[in-house]
């Protein structure tokens, strides 16, 4: 571009030499010569910009002076810009990171060849399928897994799963667990994978009674083996045995479920082999654990591949009905189908648990941001006023409107992309902590986290929309001054134009409105967070340990493993400090649960459904439960007991007519797969408590005494202590270790259990209220920014007024009447609009309505207390002003 | 410099397509620089038209951008650099067919202002 102007002034001072020496040599005295050729050639600038008119271009040149004018201005005013850009980046930067957890979480495929290709094959519907589910993704069994892929044709199948997958590499003591998950032979051939080191599993590997062999992840080869390149060939102990390593899963593959990153993957046959018995799952109708992926084969359509599904299933769950199935369950197992849906993103589940409150969280940020940028509109009106005489000459000696505008959002823009710049930087930040926020004990999320063309151009529409969006009017506006009027006008921003006025009132009006939203929407989950916290779990959670004991290494026979357990909880009560212990089959809290109906016996029409635990004696005391009624289980209650006990909780004996009716009440179960049709004794009742998660309602509940049933291989014990935890848990590792070293054992703390459940709750809170924060700081500049511009526009009007004997509470009245209509306007909208908002939040709240009174009457106060401050400070300054000073400035 | 700046372009549309012409038939003759072309078209039009600098350089870069005129910068018998002007084959071209259309455009002209005027 220079280049080319180089040339043209060269060629024009070669053409002006020539000219003058022709004049010259035609007689002219030399220097009237050179006059003249210099007044022929005319306006060299003018056709310097002519002829870079002709290559086009221009605009670049003008771009990157504006840029350069922009600069020098915003160094002569750093406030404006400082202010400018850390509101851009805070509010660009908040609603980024969501956007890339959302997109991490969401949008990204699995990282595998040929996402959009992969589909899941899954059940209609979960409806008619009973038994043990090990899972939150749709599942089927494994002979459902068997039968499924010797019908279809359509696809190229595998099946996975992360069931029970959690393996122990300790020799004993305190447990070193990793994830493992489950693959057919087919899984990593069929998602497309190559591996980083040796090889990866294949059909060969999984046969039916194989020898097992293992793949591992990248992350566990880096973390555990230290990239170890000749890792294939070495060994691995899972559940006692030595199994071979064989290579390693590319990096970027995690396993399909996002968010959860697989450390080692065995092929399904090791299942089997490595159970107790000998036989795992493969053979079970009722054990719902195995996720069902496939490709197409070629020549199929999707369409002809779910019609395919569908047709093969009738007679395929005919075929597979187990023998016992619970008959009320039995014509919805026959109806089930089998049906495609798109699997190239995974299974999730923080897609599952978090998608609404993250969308949520980003249409908050997304409201903030609209906040900044009508912060940012203000302030750029009130520097356009300041500035009209600046702008009058420069439109007065010429410039065009376009020209000015364009310059004036070149200004905008240089700040929105610095905003941006930075705010990309800080959503890294932000979009790291949430996920650690959403992270809880013993369940690391992975989550790659990374700045790809998504967020980029994410974040590059909100640069574009919010300097449209502050930039735009206040360039319009700027611009349509009369030169002659401002520059007559004495005042600065005397001139401003009532609209421009009007303008500026209506941004703090909607600022204001959406202000008072936010803090209603933090209010909320201040509410909701408060609520849950405050929720009587039904037991004291504080002092409580959950030891889960495993003594499979020990090799026991069944006849000997309850004197075991015997010892176990004997050495663990001996332990000083500890307020007792006792055995539980189902950790409440901990998610999983068992679940049956029953019915008063020789009354099957009062059926109703009940969560069921196995309990030793005193685990009621340990875990703080009180009976109402009747005894607890004890020793007394033996296998050979004439009658089978339980203990139920008041909303069970409640079905029963009270408390104390229920006692010596015989009760039936319905029969399973598991179990036949059974009758129980109640002998004792107790308080209500939570059971799978301190939010549900209280649900009906039987407790059987441990004792009665066959015992496991391992225990889950439930420790009262007065010790700090890590006390407590050291000290039952110790015990248990000079029992037999080869035992180990896991922990849980309930408190933290308790904690980790309310995750969603903590974090929309915590967020929620962030937002509201910066909202309402945000208007409370623009708010004074607007009040101080009107006092000093008004500045002559006041003087004249205190001139003709007006008070300063006159005064301060008349500012604060300004303040107090916007702000009635203002929370007026903002009621409305929280009102209706509020409706999308109602399935993230806990016992508060959607339409809460008191959080709106926060919200709204909250709002009146901070404009109310913000306006103080100029107002006061108005009743200051001195009448002789303020009528002098005319 | 808005309203000057626009006047000035008007001008340039007025002149452009007999400026390009004049130009290119000036280099037919083969190269000169831009002065020479001025000179040249002064000369041979008996000094009845006067190339307006303003106007010529710009028409000079246009037909270099449309590629039927090329520069090089050459050093003048008096030892000044000058950039001068050439004809290209695509000028050429170009040259014949606004030739044409220019005389098209003449011969219709002519024909409508010799004609007698007719009365009332």
């Amino acid at each position: 571009m220079s280049n080319r102007d180089d040339d043209l002034r060269d060629e024009l001072r070669s053409h002006l030499d020539m000219a003058t020496a022709d004049r010259v040599s035609r007689g002219e005295p030399p220097r009237e010569a050179a006059a003249h050729a210099r007044r022929e050639l005319g306006n060299v600038g003018q056709i310097q910009e002519a002829a870079r008119d002709v290559w086009g271009g221009r605009w670049i040149l003008h771009a990157l002076q504006d840029v350069r004018y922009a600069r020098r201005d915003f160094r002569r005013n750093p406030g404006f810009a400082i202010v400018a850009i850390l509101s851009l980046t805070l509010g660009i930067g908040a609603t980024t990171a969501l956007f890339e957890v959302i997109a991490a979480v969401r949008l990204r495929p699995l990282p595998i060849a040929d996402p959009g290709g992969l589909y899941e094959i899954r059940l209609a519907s979960m409806e008619g399928s009973r038994g043990n589910f090990e899972s939150w993704y749709p599942t089927v069994t494994q002979p459902i897994w068997r039968e499924l892929s010797a019908r279809q044709q359509a696809f190229s199948l595998f099946a996975w799963s992360s069931a029970d997958a959690a393996f122990d590499l300790s020799e004993g003591g305190e447990t070193r667990r990793i994830n493992g998950i489950w693959v057919t032979g087919g899984f990593f051939d069929t998602l497309g994978l190559h591996p980083a080191r040796g090889r990866l599993l294949t059909p060969a590997d999984d046969q039916r009674g194989c020898a097992p062999r293992a793949v591992l992840g990248h992350g566990f080869w880096q973390r555990a083996y230290g990239g170890d390149p000749a890792i294939a060939g070495r060994m691995l102990t899972v559940r006692g045995r030595q199994i071979e390593i064989v290579g390693v899963a590319p990096a970027a593959f995690h396993g399909l479920e996002v968010g959860r990153s697989f450390d080692v993957a065995l092929p399904l046959c090791a299942e089997a082999v490595l159970s107790a018995d000998g036989k795992g799952r493969a053979d079970s109708g009722t054990t719902w654990w195995l996720s069902v992926f496939g490709r197409l084969k070629p020549g199929w359509t999707i369409d002809r591949a779910t019609s395919h599904l569908a047709a093969i299933s009738p007679d395929m769950f005919k075929t597979l009905l187990p023998a016992g199935y619970p008959a009320t369950s039995v014509e919805k197992y026959l109806a089930m189908t089998m049906t495609a849906v798109p699997g190239g993103k995974g299974l999730s589940q923080l897609r599952e648990a978090y998608a609404s409150p993250l969308w949520l969280l980003l249409a908050i940020a997304s409201l903030v941001l609209v906040i900044a940028c009508t912060n940012l509109a203000n302030l750029l009106l009130a520097r356009a006023s300041a500035r009209e005489r600046e702008i009058a000459v420069r439109l007065g000696l010429g410039a065009s409107r376009g020209r000015v505008i364009r310059q004036l959002l070149t200004e905008s823009l240089l700040l929105a992309a610095t905003g941006t710049a930075l705010a990309v930087l800080l959503a890294g930040m932000l979009g790291r902590w949430l996920v650690a926020a959403l992270e809880t004990t013993g369940t690391p999320i992975t989550l790659p986290l990374a700045v790809d063309w998504r967020v980029l151009g994410f974040a590059a529409l909100l640069a574009v929309a919010t300097c449209l969006l502050f930039g735009l009017v206040p360039a319009l506006r700027g611009t349509r001054v009369m030169a002659s009027s401002v520059l007559r006008a004495t005042t600065p921003g005397a001139s401003a134009g009532r609209q421009t006025v009007a303008l500026r009132r209506a941004l703090v009006v909607v600022q204001i409105a959406l202000s008072v939203a936010l803090l209603f929407g933090s209010l909320l989950f201040a509410r909701t967070l408060r609520n849950v916290l405050t929720l009587d779990p039904g037991f004291r959670a504080q002092g409580l340990v959950v030891a889960e004991i495993d003594s499979s290494r020990l090799r026991l026979p069944p006849k000997s493993r309850l004197a075991h357990r015997q010892l176990v909880i004997e050495r663990v009560r001996s332990i000083p400090g500890l307020a007792g212990a006792a055995s539980v089959a189902v950790v409440p809290l901990s998610g999983s649960s068992s679940r049956n109906d029953v019915w008063p016996e020789r009354d099957r029409s009062a059926k109703f459904n009940t969560l069921m635990n196995w309990v030793g004696p005193g685990y009621f005391a340990v875990a703080g439960v009180p009976f109402t009624a009747g005894r607890d289980v004890d020793a007394r209650d033996t296998p050979g007991s004439t009658a089978v006990v339980v203990v139920v909780n008041e909303l069970f004996a409640a079905k029963l007519g009270g408390a104390a009716a229920a006692i010596g009440r015989r009760v039936a179960r319905e029969a399973n797969p598991g179990n036949p049709e059974q009758t129980y004794e109640i002998v004792g009742v107790v308080k209500d408590s939570a059971y799978t998660a301190v939010k549900d309602d209280p649900y009906p509940t039987m407790y059987f005494a441990a004792s009665q049933w066959s015992v496991g291989q391992s225990l889950q014990l439930m420790v009262r202590s007065s010790l700090p935890a890590a006390a407590t848990t050291s000290a039952i590792t110790g015990a248990l270790a000079t029992l037999d070293r080869r035992i180990s054992v896991r922990y849980s703390i309930v408190t933290a259990m308790i904690r980790d459940m309310l995750v969603q709750e903590r974090v929309l809170a915590a967020l929620s209220s962030g937002f509201g924060v910066l909202a309402a700081v945000l208007t409370v500049v623009g708010l004074y920014g607007l009040v101080a511009y009107s006092v000093a526009r008004r500045s002559t009007e006041i003087g004249v007024r205190m001139a003709l004997g007006a008070t300063r509470r006159n005064i301060l009245r008349l500012v604060l009447r300004e303040v107090g209509v916007l702000l009635a306007i203002g929370a007026a909208a903002g009621c409305l609009l929280a009102l209706s908002a509020g409706r999308a939040a109602a399935s993230l709240l806990f016992r508060v309505t959607p339409y809460d009174p008191a959080a709106l009457a926060g919200a709204v106060a909250a709002m009146a207390i901070v404009a109310v401050l913000a306006s103080y400070v100029p107002a006061r300054r108005a009743t200051r002003i001195e009448p002789f000073d303020a009528l002098r400035m005319e | 410099m808005p309203r000057r700046r626009d006047r000035y372009q008007n001008r340039i549309e007025l002149l452009q397509g007999t400026l390009d012409l004049l130009i290119l038939q000036t280099l037919q003759w083969g190269p000169r620089h831009g002065y020479g072309i001025a000179v040249a078209i002064q000369a041979n039009s008996s000094d009845a038209l006067q190339v307006d600098t303003g106007s010529l350089y710009p028409a000079l870069h246009r037909l270099e951008k449309q590629k039927w005129i090329a520069a090089t910068w050459e050093l003048s018998p008096n030892k000044q650099r000058t950039r001068v002007y050439r004809l290209t084959a695509a000028g050429r071209r170009q040259l014949a067919s606004e030739r044409s259309r220019w005389q098209a455009l003449v011969d219709a002209m002519s024909r409508i202002l010799s004609r007698p005027q007719e009365t009332e």
